[in-house]
């Protein structure tokens, strides 16, 4: 079966995805403290690195990067609360985007299987 | 087997394998995260050799043109040398001349050494021959000039900028490397409208890009915003109202924080008044430089203005705070 990434239409789809996303995440003042990075621009890439996998694309992260990729921000505070809100994001820049609700779905439920490991717990 | 050259070292690249494989196999440890070419972590440059067209998916095109790539999905058909940029030679030139453009601003003409190829926008490291103290000065020239010209604005106790206002005289040689910088135009979509923001001597790398953007023919709307404190630290007035008059696309706005406002220009804050005043910017190509703060918060505020991240040229003037003679 093929992947939710190859439904949307692959890398360039996750491109268009990446801005909206990112321009949710920094106008969201509850959680836009995790992500105003010095750099911008790598910080706008890592997102993409984030989109590529809840959608199932290519990607070798495992359930240990995702604990230690997020550690530093657990130490900022990062609950279940801002991880609500970043599966709202993604929601919705699915949604603008015309994904059909079945694959929204599947993607937060990928989403979602991290949670323990993202919140480091 | 193609070879893959790196630091003075040769390695070879087995079948299938990707140059990230390739190195880590070999013990070279490039920072990557992803591995599959989304997260851009372990962005390289081909210093020789094509990279793969798969290498450079999704990157800026600013990059392509310097032939970054990424190493994790890039599995080599050819030799290549790769670097983490590339090591120019040191160049030594005479100052042709110095003018005053305002009462803290310069500007240097330099001789163009003869294989000199740059792309206007991007900046050099001047050597200061005696001590080696190096500096990052933007190139306002554009190639055909016939020289390099840069602006350079006096900074209190500042050791380079003072000593090309009072010690450098006409004639001296000084050296430099270069050029580098990814904040410059490619031609295409000719009728994008563009931003180009400068605060100070920001406006040097603006001029230069502007130039070439009239050069290539480019025929969408050309916002040209130059911000200073006060009128007084505007410069290159004049020529840019001439600009702007002989090319109906482009608009120059002047503007300032507080004081007198010029004629045709603005008062406020430079991070807020490119959206204000042209509204949506979705669509729209950006080019911003000069001071780090007020560039970094351009930069946020164009991509929420609907610029897409890919179309954001940023160059800010870093400097650090002490530095060591
Ligand atoms: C990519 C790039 C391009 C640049 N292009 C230009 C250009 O086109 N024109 C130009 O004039 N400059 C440009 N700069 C800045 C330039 O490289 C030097 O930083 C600047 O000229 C000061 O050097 P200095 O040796 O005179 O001062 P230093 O001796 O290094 O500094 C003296 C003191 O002033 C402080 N200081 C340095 N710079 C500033 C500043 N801008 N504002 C406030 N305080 C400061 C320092 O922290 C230090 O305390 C550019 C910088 C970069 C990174
Ligand atoms: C929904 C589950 C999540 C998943 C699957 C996930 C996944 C990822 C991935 C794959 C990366 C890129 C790592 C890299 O390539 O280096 C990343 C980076 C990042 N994530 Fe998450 N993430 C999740 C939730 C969150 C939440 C809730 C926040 C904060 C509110 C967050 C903040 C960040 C930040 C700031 C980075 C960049 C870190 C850095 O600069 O190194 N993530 N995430």
């Amino acid at each position: 079966m093929s992947t939710v990434y190859e439904q949307l239409g692959g890398e360039a789809a996750i491109n268009a995805a990446v801005d909206i996303f990112y321009r949710k995440v920094l106008a969201d003042h509850y959680v836009n403290r995790f992500f105003e990075g010095v750099d911008m621009e790598k910080q706008a890439a890592k997102q993409k690195g984030f989109l590529t996998m809840v959608t199932g694309g290519p990607n070798n992260y495992t359930g240990k990067d995702m604990r230690e990729g997020h550690k530093h921000l657990v130490k900022m505070g990062l609950n279940d609360a801002h991880f609500d809100h970043i599966l709202c994001h993604l929601r919705s820049t699915l949604a603008e985007l015309g994904v059909a609700q079945d694959l929204i779905d599947t993607v937060i439920s990928v989403a979602e299987s991290t949670r323990d490991d993202v919140l480091d717990r | 087997m193609p070879t893959i050259h790196f630091e003075g070292n040769d390695f070879f690249c087995a079948e299938d394998e990707s140059i990230l494989e390739c190195m880590t196999r070999h013990g070279v440890m490039i920072p990557s995260s992803c591995q599959s070419g989304a997260c851009q972590t372990c962005m390289i440059r081909a210093i020789e050799g094509t990279p793969t067209p798969e290498s450079q998916q999704g990157l800026k095109d600013t990059m392509k043109a310097q032939n970054y790539f990424l190493a994790c999905v890039c599995k080599p058909t050819e030799d290549m040398t790769i670097g983490l940029s590339v090591i120019s030679p040191r160049q030594t030139v005479k100052l042709l001349s110095r003018d005053v453009l305002n009462e803290s601003v310069i500007r240097l003409r330099l001789e163009e050494p003869e294989d000199f190829s740059y792309k206007a926008g991007q900046f050099i490291n001047l050597v200061r021959p005696y001590d080696e103290l190096t500096r990052s000065y933007s190139l306002a020239s554009i190639p055909g000039d016939g020289f390099l010209e840069l602006q350079v604005k006096r900074v209190a106790d500042g050791q380079m900028s003072n000593w090309l206002f009072d010690g450098l005289t006409v004639g001296e040689e000084i050296q430099f490397f270069g050029p580098a910088g990814d904040c410059f135009y490619i031609p295409g979509a000719a009728e994008q409208p563009l931003l180009l923001v400068g605060t100070g001597t920001g406006l040097a790398p603006l001029y230069g890009i502007l130039r070439h953007v009239l050069a290539e023919g480019h025929t969408g709307p050309v916002h040209l915003f130059h911000a200073s404190l006060a009128a007084a630290g505007l410069y290159l007035e004049e020529e840019l109202r001439r600009l702007a008059e002989q090319h109906e696309q482009l608009r120059y706005i002047p503007c300032v924080l507080h004081g007198d406002v010029p004629e045709g220009g603005q008062q406020g804050h430079i991070a807020d008044l490119p959206a204000s005043m042209l509204g949506s910017l979705s669509g729209y190509r950006a080019f911003l430089c000069g001071d780090p703060p007020i560039v970094n918060a351009l930069r946020q505020k164009c991509f929420m203005g609907g610029v897409a991240m890919q179309d954001i040229h940023a160059d800010p003037f870093v400097f650090s705070p002490t530095q060591e003679n």
